[in-house]
């Protein structure tokens, strides 16, 4: 067989190499690694991510600027492991970006809430960063995340800065270590949001499956409508382009449809 | 333009399309079915006639000659990607209606669902040309007609077939090929027939009806405990579309490998789990209502027909004795009567 080398333009399944510019320890096991980058992002996109040998997977982008970019990586197995043996200098293999994002649009002038629990943090971290520097396309701006204990509490750099431009509830499952806050689930926290002006409120809700149901179920109660609520969805996706199936729920293509949906679209919908 | 072959004209002509084309046909493997002495009926290449099965089901499709099981997408070596190369092979498919509509859905994903086309399949799907298979009696398990499947247009084939006692008669389309068959036969009326009744039929559900109750029904609970994920109903439908990304590693220290994909199937254990271990479908009885679903009822709403062309191949090789058109069936029923 003879082999040529091709762009990755003509082929959608080749990736291209990134130098990893700076690595930031967020817990034991999860690293943002600070990559120069290219791509046109959108808030909330994810790109298939890789090392050449150990396999690929599908990793949201967790901030970005015309130079760099940054993933949140949590090391779960063969391929997260490796990556995060990888220091400053080295590649990481990239192609997208893919889904959809979230449209800024939708939110301007609006009073934004968003939840997120755990490492749902990471794909509204772009999103969160683009509002707190732009306060006043927004009418209101408040951010609650949700962590099982101190040990994984995720970008604990940002969430101090962001604190100084608006207001951020912490919660910890569990025990009261994280700067002596709010004790208990996500969900029971949901009520002390500014939610005065209903109508004026867009609600963004990402995180573990249950966190998302209940918390959605929350904001149902207090009386948001589902078509002010927003999810993003993870998935297991192996291509990213409509082709493999494995992120498919009823006729939905996680992978290009999604991954962010307004909630009254997708609340029937089933695995 | 219609002609009829002699079975020696016949094999003359496909003598002459070798010398451009591999032709791919069901065959006969004598006791090569995995699970049982029995023959297999499956693709391979032929170059005569007396080759070609034509009594019985094939248990595999035609699909994996355009979507292979196992598929290099690329070799990298030191971070460097290659891809292989386009060959210039041509490929005649013979198969019949059903089989060929099965093709349409799977250009439907490969070619246009999302924002690329996929190069692998597209370079192997380009090269091939249709030979239908007249199809007016069945087998047991099909139900073409129920899904609309049992019919082609002129203009999805490059070849019409019929088999007959002394020889072949046909319809060529395809104006590369038409010098080529007329050399070798004498040119005839040709009127392509289609099976118009079925032993089994399914009676599609309203899809308006359609409740979220559905869903909850013990009908797939039934399914739970008689499914055991083996898969099969998966990689024996031609429009099963579904792959698995993997990467190999045959020499660590020169960074040398390659990544291939290789079919997957949403019966099939791990089809759905992510990254630290979360599955979404755990029970096979979702499993099956999930397939079922997509079969006809979400791919229908995404584009214009329903996935499922009837083959019933699913049925043929399940062992646990599952009907997917019986599976259809219930859940008509189930709607018709109100959950
Ligand atoms: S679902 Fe079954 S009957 Fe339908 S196309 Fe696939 S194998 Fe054939
Ligand atoms: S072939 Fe039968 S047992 Fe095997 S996965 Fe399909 S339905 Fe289940
Ligand atoms: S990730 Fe492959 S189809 Fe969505």
């Amino acid at each position: 067989m003879s082999l040529t080398a091709e762009k990755s333009l003509k082929n959608p399944y080749l990736s291209q190499k990134a130098e990893i510019l700076e690595i930031f320890q967020e817990t034991e096991i999860e690293y943002t690694f600070r990559l120069e980058s290219d791509f046109e992002l959108n808030f909330g996109q994810f790109l298939e991510v890789s090392i050449p040998g150990y396999g690929e997977a599908p990793i949201s982008v967790s901030n970005f600027t015309d130079q760099w970019l940054e993933l949140t990586i949590r090391k779960v197995g063969k391929l997260t492991d490796r990556i995060h043996d990888l220091e400053e200098g080295d590649y990481l293999y990239l192609r997208g970006p893919y889904g959809n994002g979230f449209d800024f649009e939708n939110y301007q002038d609006k009073n934004l809430i968003i939840a997120a629990g755990g490492t749902g943090l990471a794909p509204v971290r772009s999103l969160i960063e683009y509002a707190g520097n732009n306060l006043d396309q927004l009418s209101d701006f408040e951010v609650l995340a949700g962590f099982k204990d101190a040990g994984s509490l995720l970008f604990e750099r940002d969430i101090k800065r962001w604190r100084q431009k608006f207001d951020v509830l912490l919660t910890v499952d569990k025990t009261c270590d994280i700067w002596g806050e709010c004790v208990g689930l996500i969900t029971e926290h949901i009520a002390e949001l500014h939610l005065e002006n209903i109508a004026n409120t867009e609600v963004i809700v990402v995180g573990p499956p249950p966190m998302m149901k209940y918390s959605i179920i929350e904001f149902q109660k207090l009386g948001v409508p589902d078509d002010q609520i927003w999810v993003s969805y993870e998935r297991k996706m192996h291509c990213g382009l409509g082709k493999c199936g494995h992120c498919k729920i009823e006729d939905n293509y996680v992978c290009i449809d999604g991954p962010v949906y307004n909630y009254a679209e997708v609340k029937e919908i089933r695995d | 333009m219609g002609f009829n072959f002699s079975e020696n004209g016949f094999n003359q002509l496909l003598e002459s399309l070798n010398q451009d084309y591999q032709i791919y046909a069901p065959v006969r493997k004598k006791n090569k079915d995995s699970f049982s002495a029995n023959d297999l009926i499956t693709y391979d290449l032929i170059k005569s006639l007396e080759e070609i099965e034509l009594t019985v089901k094939s248990k595999y499709s035609a699909k994996e000659i355009v979507f292979p099981i196992r598929e290099t997408l690329f070799h990298f070596v030191e971070g460097e990607q290659f891809i292989a190369s386009d060959t210039d092979d041509k490929y005649i498919i013979f198969l019949r209606p059903c089989d060929r509509n099965a093709f349409k859905r799977l250009d439907k994903i490969f070619l246009e669902n999302g924002p690329e086309e996929d190069i692998y399949y597209k370079r192997l799907r380009e090269n091939v040309k249709f030979f239908v298979i007249e199809c007016t009696s069945g087998f047991d398990s099909c139900f073409c007609v129920s899904m609309e499947s049992n019919t082609v247009e002129a203009e999805d084939y490059a070849a019409f077939l019929r088999f007959e006692e002394n020889g072949v008669s046909c319809e060529v389309n395809d104006q590369d090929l038409a010098v080529e068959f007329s050399s070798q036969a004498e040119e005839i009326k040709f009127e392509p027939q289609f099976i118009e009744k079925n032993k089994v039929e399914v009676k599609l559900p309203d899809r308006e009806k359609l409740t979220n109750e559905v869903f909850e029904h013990q009908l797939w609970t039934e399914y739970s405990q008689r499914c055991i994920a083996c898969g099969r109903c998966n990689t024996s439908c031609p429009t099963c579309s579904c792959f698995t990304v993997k990467d190999v590693l045959y020499d660590e220290n020169k960074k040398s490998g390659e990544r291939f994909r290789r079919w997957a199937g949403c019966h099939i254990d791990g089809f759905t789990e992510m990254a630290g271990g979360h599955n979404f479908r755990e029970d096979y009885g979702d499993r099956m209502r999930y397939k079922t679903m997509h079969k006809i009822y979400d791919f229908g709403e995404r584009f214009d027909f329903d996935m499922c062309v009837g083959c019933g191949r699913c049925d043929d090789v399940c062992p646990e004795y599952i009907s997917f058109s019986k599976c259809i069936n219930k859940l008509s029923t189930i709607i018709e009567e109100g959950v």
